[in-house]
Formats: C-alpha cells, structure tokens, sequence
C-alpha cells in the first residue's frame, strides 16, 4: 500500500462525541436505496470502475482447510487477477493490475509473504482471535505481533464486541490503543462485526471510537457474522470517516467485507465511496473490499465488455 | 489514450442514457400530432390550431397537440354526461374491475410513460421511473379498492356527476392520477385538461385507459391553454372542479365558480418548511433537504424550500450541505445518473433566476456549487441562499425552482413560529431523533402533511393537501373520495342569483316606527330586556349603539337586539383567536365533550322558555317549538359524542413505520345561520365546530335572533371558555361580508340566500379561507341525517398526515 497520506496517529478518547451521535435507520435505509438508483455507469466507465474495483481487492481466503498451496494458488491469481488477452482488449495491458492485497490467516502470512515475493503486493493477517476476538488480551497482542514478525504489512483486528454491546467505549478504544501499539508499521484495519452490534448508531459510535484508537481503516466484518458488509452500515462507516476528517484532518481507509460477490454491488459500493467521500477513497490506499469470489464475477462483466457475449464462469482461472 | 484507461485513472461518471426510442416511435405513430381524446376516440376539429410541445433540455420539438375550443369543451362535457349516466349507475365492483385493468395497463407501459414524461417534462428518469410512474398506478390500485368498497363503506353517498379537472406541469402523470383515479372510482365521469407545458403523457395515458377497456367518454383529455380550462371551469353542465397550481390562479378558480353550486377542489402554492434541531442526524437530514429542493428541479409544491435549522448546529449543517451539493449532478433528464434535470420552460427558468437575484438583493447570500451544467438546454444550479430575514420576499414567495433558503432559531417554540411564519400550510419536514420534540413540532406546524426525518413522501393511502392559501380538499386517502362523492338526499345545487356590487352594504337600524304592537304578556310595560353581543365570554353592547327591532311572523314586537358592525367582528374574531391560543383545541375531547353536555344539560333546564321563544318569534305551534328545543338538546348531545371520537385514523401507507391522519381543527370559523330553526340551526352549526376544537363567530339568524342571544346565557353558565363561541347580531349579509374579507378568519359557512352565498365564495378567495354554503336552499334541520354527522365534522376539520418512519 503506498499511500500518500498521513497516517492516522489518532486521538485522545471524547466519550462526548461518542455519545452525541445520532443515527437515523430510517433515513440511512433510504440513503442507499436511492444511491444505486441515482448513481450507474455504463459501457467503458463500467469497464473502467470494474478494473479499478480489481486493485482494491484484498483477495482473501479464511478457512480451516487453508494450506500452503491453497495460498500459493491465490497469490497467483492475486498478481495476476485478468488474462492477459482481456488486459489487452480492454487497453491496459501495459498496467500493472493486481489486487489490493492478499488476507490470510497468521499461520498462513509466511506462505503468503513468499509467494507474493517481490510483487508489491502487501498481504494482511487477521489476528485478535479472529472472527469473535474472545481470547485473553495477550494472546491477541501476540497474534499481531507474530503476524507482523511473518511479513504481514496490514493486520486486520477484530474488537470484541462486548465493549460495544455494553458501552465500554474506554476499554474498546484502551485494546485498540494496544493493538495499534503492536502493528507497529504494519497498517491496522479494525474490524466492528457490524452484524454483532445492536445498531447504525453502534456502528458509528464504534467506527468513531476505532479511529481514535488510531485505525487506519475500518472494516464492516469478519465475513463470518450472520450478517456482513451491507450499504447502510457501510454509509453510516463512511460518515463517522468524514467526520474525523473534519475533525482531525486524518483521511481513514474503508473496507467492507463479506457478502459482496458481484460486480454489480461493487459498483454500488464505489458509488458510495465517492459520493459520501469522493474518489480519493476508490483507490486501494483508502478502499478495499474483502473479498473472495467478487473476482470471478468482475471478470466475467468484463469479458463481457470486450467481447460482447455473455461469460461463463469456467473460463476464468481459478485462485 | 485508451479511454478505459482513462476513466481508470479519472473515475468520471459517464453518460447513461435511457433509450427515448419507444417515446419517440410512439410520437411518430401519431405522426407528432395529436387530437382531443373524446368518448376514447381522437378527435381532430376542423380548422383547429396546433401549438408545438418541446423538449426543455434540448429544446427539441416534441410534437403539436390541438387547442380546444368551446366547440370542444362541449363535445368533451357532452361524451363525460351521457357517460355518467351509465358509470354512475355501473356497480362499485364492475368499476373496481376496470380500475384494476387501467392499473396492470399502467405498469404494462412503464418505462414507455416514464420516458415520455421525463422528455416532456425535463425530469430525471430515475424520478418518473422510480416515483411518478410507479405512484400512478398505485393510485389506480388504491382506489379501484375503493370503487369495490363504494356500496358498502360509503352506502350514504353518490357520486358527484361530471368533474373538470386541471392540472399543473410539475407531475404531469401523478397529479392526472390524484385527479382521476378517486373521481373514476366513485362513479364520477371526467374531463382533464393537462398543463400548457406538458400534454402529452396525459395522451398516452388515455390512449392506454382506452387500451384497459374503460367505457368510452369516461375519461376524456382536452389539450388547451387557459382559455380552455376557464372553459371548462364555467361549463354549466361541469358538476365539480378540481384543480393544482398556483395560488393565484387558484383564487381566480373560486371566484369564477363562487355561486354556482359546483364542488371545488385546490391544491396550491407552497413554501414549505424543513426543521432541523440540533439532535437530529445532520447528515441524514442532508440528505432530505436533497430530496427535499432538489427533487423535480425543486418544482414541487411541497417542496422544502424554507430551511429552519437551530442556531448552535448551523454552520456545520450548511458546511455539509454546500458539501453535498458539489455531489448533485444536473443534466439529461433521460440520463439514469442524474440528480437534476431540466427547467420546464424559458420563462420559468428566469422567474426562479430573478428570484436569486431578489434574494441577493435583499441581502442574502447566494451559494451554488461549481458543478457542470450542459451547455445547452433549460438547466438551473441547484441553490443555496443564506442570510436572510423572514422579511425578505425570497423567504416568503413560492420560488419553485432548485432555490433553498435558510432561516435559524434558538427554541423549539420559534422554530414551530418560523415554519408558521407563511400564507401557506401545504407540508412540512421535522428532523429530530428526540421523538417528543418531532411530534410535539409536527402536531403545531400548521401544514396538511408533515414528514419527520423524511421528505416528500407520497402515497395512495394518505390525503395530501393544504392548509391556508394552500388550498382545500384532500387527495389520496379516504379522506381524498369525498371530494368527488355527495350526501345521497342532496342534489347538485343549481342555485339562481344575480351580483351585486353592494352585497353586504348595511344603514344602521333606526328606531321602531310607531304603530307596531308589542307582544307582552303583562298588564304592565315590560323591563326593558336587550341583548348584548357576546363577545370573548362577555356581553357587549354593540361598538355602533345601533339597535335593530325584532318584529315575529304576525308583526308584533317581540324585542331589540344589537346591530352589529364591523368592528364587532373584528373584535369578535380576535377574542375567538384568543381563546384558541387558550387552548380550546388543545383541550382533550373529554373534556370538550363535557362541557357540550353541560350546555344541553342547562338549555334542557330551560326548555319551556325557549319553546316560547321560537313560538313567539315564528309563529308556529308550540309543539312544534318545542320539537326544536328537543333536537337541538339532542344535536349537542350528538357533538358531545363526537367531540372524542373523530380524531383521525392510521393511513395505510408503503411507509415503514407509523402515517396517521389527524382531524384538525379549522381555526376560527364563521358561521352565518339560517333564519328556519332559529335555535336548532344555530346549535346544530355551532357544536360541530366548537365540538372539534375551533373557536366560532355566530352570526344569528337576521329575522329571528332572540333564540341565539338567549343561548349565550346557558354558555355563559356550561363553563364554555370566553371567546370559544361570540355571538354578533344585526345585517347578516352586512357581518358575513366582514368576516369573508377578514384574513384571519380561517373558513366560513354560510346558510343564507343564493347570492350571499355566491358572494360569500367570491369575497372568501382573498385568503383561500374555506367555504360552505347552503345556495339558498333549505334544509331540513330536524333530520340527522341533514342536520348532523360527518358532513358538519368534515367542515369543522382538516385532515394532516403525519408520516414517522420506525427503525433504530
């Protein structure tokens, strides 16, 4: 990840900015229900954006059944996410398209690491007793630690939920505090399990919380929650973002995850990053989407775009 | 370099464009030309004119329809009467099932009515396709329940008969659909003449009504300028009016039906208020003030074109909202990703441009963000003018157009006094997450719809319309039907009279000339007993000292009373406003239906007495008086009932959470009595309205007042509050006209002669004041079923939708 920004050192805890939000559900739901009415792209801009959403994927696989080949797989597909003659009908195949970064579990980040060798491409570790973030601190601590040890330029934290169900927003934002402490140089990405939490309201007081804590992104879940990444958590996510640029001048990355499989709720979501933030946020530095099988549908509307004939699944190299 | 790759590094938006092929086949179909829809057929008159329809974003040439003449207008009249007399007679059901066909034939062309529309029109496609369209046939479906449910829900009622209806620009489709749809399904016949602007959805639709199968001549479509609609408006065998547009023209509407016995309808200006307080979801509210201004090139009667934001949360609501206004794309309305698209017409788009000029001569601040218009076409930058006083014209003028101002205040109590601050009282947008407050803000802003922590929302199920200079009457809803439905033992009322330019004029009362008996029952001269007007709970003499003499029907003296002038009205009007800001609508209906009781409880106490006074006064029987006293102790205990059973409904609308519709009180009504059934008459007009929360200024009986002026006695003893119910005797005609020109007497009823009700209608226009009048015809004051019920309580209210969204 290059980014050109500054990287958020973040801010002294204000419980009295935490308890003045104000979310309305109602109005939320309609925000983004007339957002993907109100915003498409078609023909070379659709193209366009689809290939841009390709560089904002962090190619993740999180299962009990990794392995080191299972890894080495994805990697491949990660520097390498279209074939090479669809590069070359879409005009870009003097470009250097990958993903956004590859998100494995800490186990897996020394495979990842040399499998992605001198690509540039960063890979992330989920740690913090990922997916429920119910183990000892300092197991969790250690986690970070011995992900970043293993290479792992971008952590993906979990909080545990329980500060937030329960109104600890000092605990939550003390072991964030801690984690980031950890990270060291390595980017935290801190992940609220939106689905966890009891309301938009939450969500944002949450989202406001982890960016003091020193967050760099903030992402909407773990995939594992019963509900993931959705729109209106995510525009909720993005407005507590806006207003810590207001506040402290700090531009926070965003990334939801889990549940986004198609192209065209890529679209909708890059819609939102750059009506709610503007387009710096559609580039990998500030966006992501944590994904796994969102490639494959990208790649076949964009098979689609140059050839004009509908694409089948089978035809696009598996990671 | 390659252009993927370009946009890959820029990440512009594109060009998104609907396909206006089927619209344009369509218009080539009728080689650009249209006729009249008469009886389901095109009608071209000979030698008939065409004038040209454009495209306002590019200013194409759309097509030419044909102005209607009155040979026309006749023939299109002539096919809606001999289709009433079937359709009327046509079973609610039957009529269900031919609403149900128009509603599947709606959802059928879709996209072919939302693009046309946007082409026509200038609005975004995402508006006609998500929202007009969709609404259109929502209404169809709605009231096609309600044609189902006619005979049964509404077994006391008939249809009107044929109905004129004329309709604005800004929703060419929506606004032909609040008109048609509850008109068509209570057995009503229709003429409809689209704005000058925007015609030929309005062909399309009835080429499609056509295609459902809907009788011929019950839906007709008279293209013309306004020539045409006064036309229709002044056709004799027109039954009813209905009209959205403009105040102004609004006014002239009533004052060309004012006398005729036609029902009229208006749905008017506005200049809508949108609250903020500083605990709502600012970015949420953002966002509605987008759908709020923004929505229609912010050419919507209820627009929220007012912002009241509090005082401590505005700059950074402001900051958010120029912020957001940089998002706002403006463009080809046909463009799917377009916020904004075209101004209707040249000279609409240089009234909104000079009222930006006027707000920044008045000292405002104009803001509009740098965003890329075409170059071409009638297009307008969404607008923003802060800085401004509530005095300034920008803030008080309907601008109707992408304008927004912005006021501030420091409590909630001047925030409700801002969104009131205004002739108008069409809707109104609350922003609160603290529930108390938004309702508390949404049940004082006088307005017909009120939406917290939402904006313009619309929908089959719930009334829309106005209060104040806003219009009268209701659409959508159930509350919608009864424009278009008429007690079943009325008849449409034909009622002859000539003007008179000195209506109303009035040489005080002098002394009784010599030679008059004197009814007395004595030996010896009578104490001298003159009542006293009532005013504000008091008795007052008249502010004139003029005494007028009560002779009875057998020319006998029966006693003196006041003679009241204009200034007893003023007065009067201000002690019932007085008495209103008290608290009498704010009182609990229990507590209203008590005191109706304890009036009837002390006017029965006297029964005997005001037996012998009508008896006196009229002449009739004493049993028949007697029968007057009895029903009128009865009518009070029937508005006693009411008073805490007639508070509004749930509406049933597509919004998640909770619509209900209010009964709200007028304000303060004035009321003109009839002379048969001197206390009846009185009594059966004053209850309902008190009984509803409005405070009354009644104008007795001119030739039998004594009953009214005894009645202020048992008031005076029923706990009824100072100022709830004056009493002004004298010249009727001569007090009514007062009250008609007074702008803050919010309606009027008035149950005297055909022409005092034809000037009764014509005065009332100056403030849109609501108007109900009897034409001169008698009615039949003992009978309940047109002495009382619902009809008096719709009179005495108006209905406001209160749209709260639900969701944490």
């Amino acid at each position: 990840m290059n980014s050109q920004h500054t990287r958020n050192p973040g801010a002294p805890l204000d419980l009295d900015w935490v308890m003045g939000a104000r979310v309305n559900k109602s109005a939320a739901e309609r925000r983004v229900a007339t957002l993907t009415t109100r915003r498409t792209v078609k023909k070379d801009w659709q193209a366009a954006w689809l290939l841009r959403a390709v560089t904002c994927i962090d190619l993740t696989t999180l299962a009990g059944d990794d392995t080191p080949g299972r890894v080495q797989r994805l990697c491949a597909k990660a520097k390498q996410p279209l074939r090479p003659d669809m590069m070359e009908q879409l005009g870009v195949a003097d470009e250097r398209i990958t993903v956004g970064a590859v998100c494995v579990y800490p186990n897996r980040v020394a495979d990842a690491v040399r499998a992605l060798q001198s690509s540039g491409i960063p890979v992330a570790s989920v740690a913090t007793g990922f997916p429920a973030g119910q183990t000892p601190l300092p197991q969790r601590i250690q986690e970070i630690e011995q992900a970043v040890e293993a290479g792992a330029r971008e952590i993906d934290v979990v909080i545990a939920r329980n500060y937030v169900l329960t109104g600890d927003w000092q605990a939550m934002y003390d072991e964030l505090r801690q984690f980031r402490e950890a990270c060291g140089e390595a980017h935290m990405k801190t992940i609220l399990a939106t689905g966890d939490l009891g309301s938009l309201k939450q969500v944002y007081q949450a989202s406001l919380v982890a960016m003091m804590a020193g967050s760099d992104f903030i992402k909407t879940s773990t995939g594992k929650e019963t509900v993931n990444a959705t729109l209106e958590v995510s525009l909720v996510m993005t407005r507590a973002i806006r207003e810590y640029l207001e506040r402290f001048g700090y531009k926070i990355g965003f990334k939801p995850a889990g549940g986004i499989s198609s192209a065209k709720q890529a679209l909708a979501w890059q819609a939102l990053m750059k009506e709610e933030l503007g387009d710096e946020w559609l580039r990998n530095d500030l966006f992501r989407f944590g994904a796994s099988s969102l490639l494959t549908d990208i790649e076949r509307q964009l098979s689609h775009f140059v050839s004009g004939r509908y694409a089948a699944k089978h035809h696009m190299p598996m990671g | 370099m390659n252009k993927v790759l370009e946009i890959f590094n820029t990440m512009e938006y594109g060009p998104a464009p609907e396909s206006a092929d089927a619209a344009r086949a369509w218009l080539d179909g009728h080689q650009r030309k249209f006729g009249l829809f008469i009886n389901n057929e095109w009608t071209s008159p000979k030698g008939a004119k065409y004038y040209p329809s454009y495209d306002p974003s590019n200013g194409g040439l759309l097509a030419e329809t044909t102005q209607a003449g009155k040979k026309e207008v006749d023939a299109a009249v002539a096919a809606a009467r001999s289709a009433f007399q079937t359709w009327s007679q046509t079973p609610g059901v039957v009529r269900a099932r031919y609403m149900y066909a128009v509603a599947r034939n709606i959802q059928k062309h879709q996209r072919l009515l939302a693009t046309l529309e946007s082409m026509d029109n200038g609005k975004p496609i995402r508006e006609s396709r998500d929202i007009d369209v969709p609404l259109l046939a929502r209404h169809f479906y709605y009231y096609a329940g309600w044609a189902q449910l006619m005979e049964t829900e509404l077994r006391d009622y008939q249809p009107v008969g044929v109905v004129g209806q004329i309709i604005p620009w800004n929703f060419p489709l929506l606004m032909l659909a609040w008109k048609i749809a509850p008109a068509i399904a209570m057995g009503n016949t229709v003429i409809l003449k689209p704005a000058s602007y925007t015609r030929l959805t309005a062909l399309l639709f009835a080429e499609i009504v056509a295609e459902a199968g809907l009788p011929a001549g019950v839906v007709n479509v008279v293209t013309g300028n306004s020539g045409a609609g006064s036309m229709i408006v002044e056709h004799p065998d027109v039954d009813k009016v209905a009209f959205t547009g403009s105040t102004e023209v609004g006014r002239i509407l009533r004052r060309q039906t004012a006398g005729s016995g036609k029902k009229l309808s208006l749905e008017l200006g506005g200049k809508s208020p949108f609250v903020v307080f500083d605990d709502a979801d600012l970015d949420a509210a953002v966002e509605g003030v987008v759908d709020a201004i923004w929505f229609n090139q912010g050419q919507v009667c209820c627009a929220g074109s007012r912002l009241i934001v509090q005082e401590n949360v505005a700059p950074k609501f402001i900051h958010k909202l120029k912020e957001r206004m940089g998002h706002l794309r403006v463009g080809d309305p046909l463009d799917k990703a377009v916020d904004m698209g075209a101004i209707v017409d040249q000279s609409q788009w240089d009234t909104i441009d000079s009222w930006v000029k006027t707000g920044i001569a008045e000292g405002g601040e104009c803001f509009q963000p740098n965003i890329v218009l075409p170059e071409k076409g009638l297009f307008y930058k969404p607008t923003l003018i802060t800085g401004l006083d509530p005095a300034a014209s920008a803030v008080q003028e309907e601008i109707f157009g992408p304008v927004l101002v912005s006021l501030t205040f420091r409590t909630p109590q001047e925030a409700v006094e801002l969104a009131n601050n205004t002739r108008y009282g069409l809707a109104a947008s609350v922003w609160s997450d603290n529930i108390n407050l938004a309702l508390d803000a949404a049940s004082k802003i006088k307005a017909g719809s009120v939406w917290i922590n939402c904006t313009n929302q619309f929908d089959g199920a719930a009334g829309f319309g106005g209060y104040r200079e806003s219009g009268y009457g209701r659409e959508g809803g159930k509350e919608g039907l009864f424009e278009y439905l008429r007690p079943k033992w009325m008849q449409r009322p034909r009622p002859q009279f000539t003007a008179d330019a000195t209506w109303g004029a009035h040489t005080p009362a002098l002394p009784t000339p010599p030679g008059l008996e004197r009814l007395n029952g004595h030996s010896l001269p009578p104490i001298d007993r003159t009542p006293k007007m009532y005013i504000g709970g008091k008795q007052v003499r008249p502010d004139g000292n003029y005494t007028t003499t009560i002779v009875n029907a057998k020319g006998k003296i029966i006693g003196q009373v006041g003679d009241g002038n204009r200034k007893d009205i003023r007065d009067a009007v201000e002690a019932a406003h007085k008495a209103r800001t008290l608290g009498w609508a704010m009182r609990h209906g229990y507590n209203r239906s008590q005191i109706l009781y304890f009036i009837a409880e002390n006017l029965d106490a006297r029964n005997a007495e005001f037996a012998k006074r009508i008896a006196d006064m009229t002449g009739r029987t004493q049993k028949s008086a007697q029968a007057e006293v009895d029903a009128a102790v009865e009518r009070l205990f029937t508005y006693a009932a009411w008073a805490d059973k007639y508070g509004g409904s749930v509406q049933e609308t597509t919004l998640r959470g909770i619509t209900v519709a209010v009964n709200e009180p007028i304000g303060v009504i004035g009321i003109a009595c009839p002379d048969e059934y001197p206390l009846l008459g009185f009594v059966s007009l004053m209850a309902p309205a008190i009984a509803r929360g409005n405070a009354v200024v009644m104008i007795p009986s001119e030739k039998y007042p004594l009953s009214a002026t005894d009645f202020y006695q048992v008031l005076d003893t029923s706990d009824v509050p100072g100022g709830v119910v004056n009493v002004v005797t004298g010249a009727r005609d001569h007090l009514i006209k007062t009250l008609a020109q007074h702008e803050d007497v919010d309606a009027l009823w008035y149950f005297g002669s055909a022409q005092g009700s034809y000037h009764v209608e014509n005065e009332s226009a100056t403030n849109m004041k609501r108007t109900w009048v009897g034409y001169g015809i008698e009615r039949n004051w003992l009978s309940r079923e047109q002495g009382e019920g619902r009809e008096f309580l719709r009179e005495a209210t108006q209905v406001k939708n209160i749209w709260t969204p639900t969701g944490e």
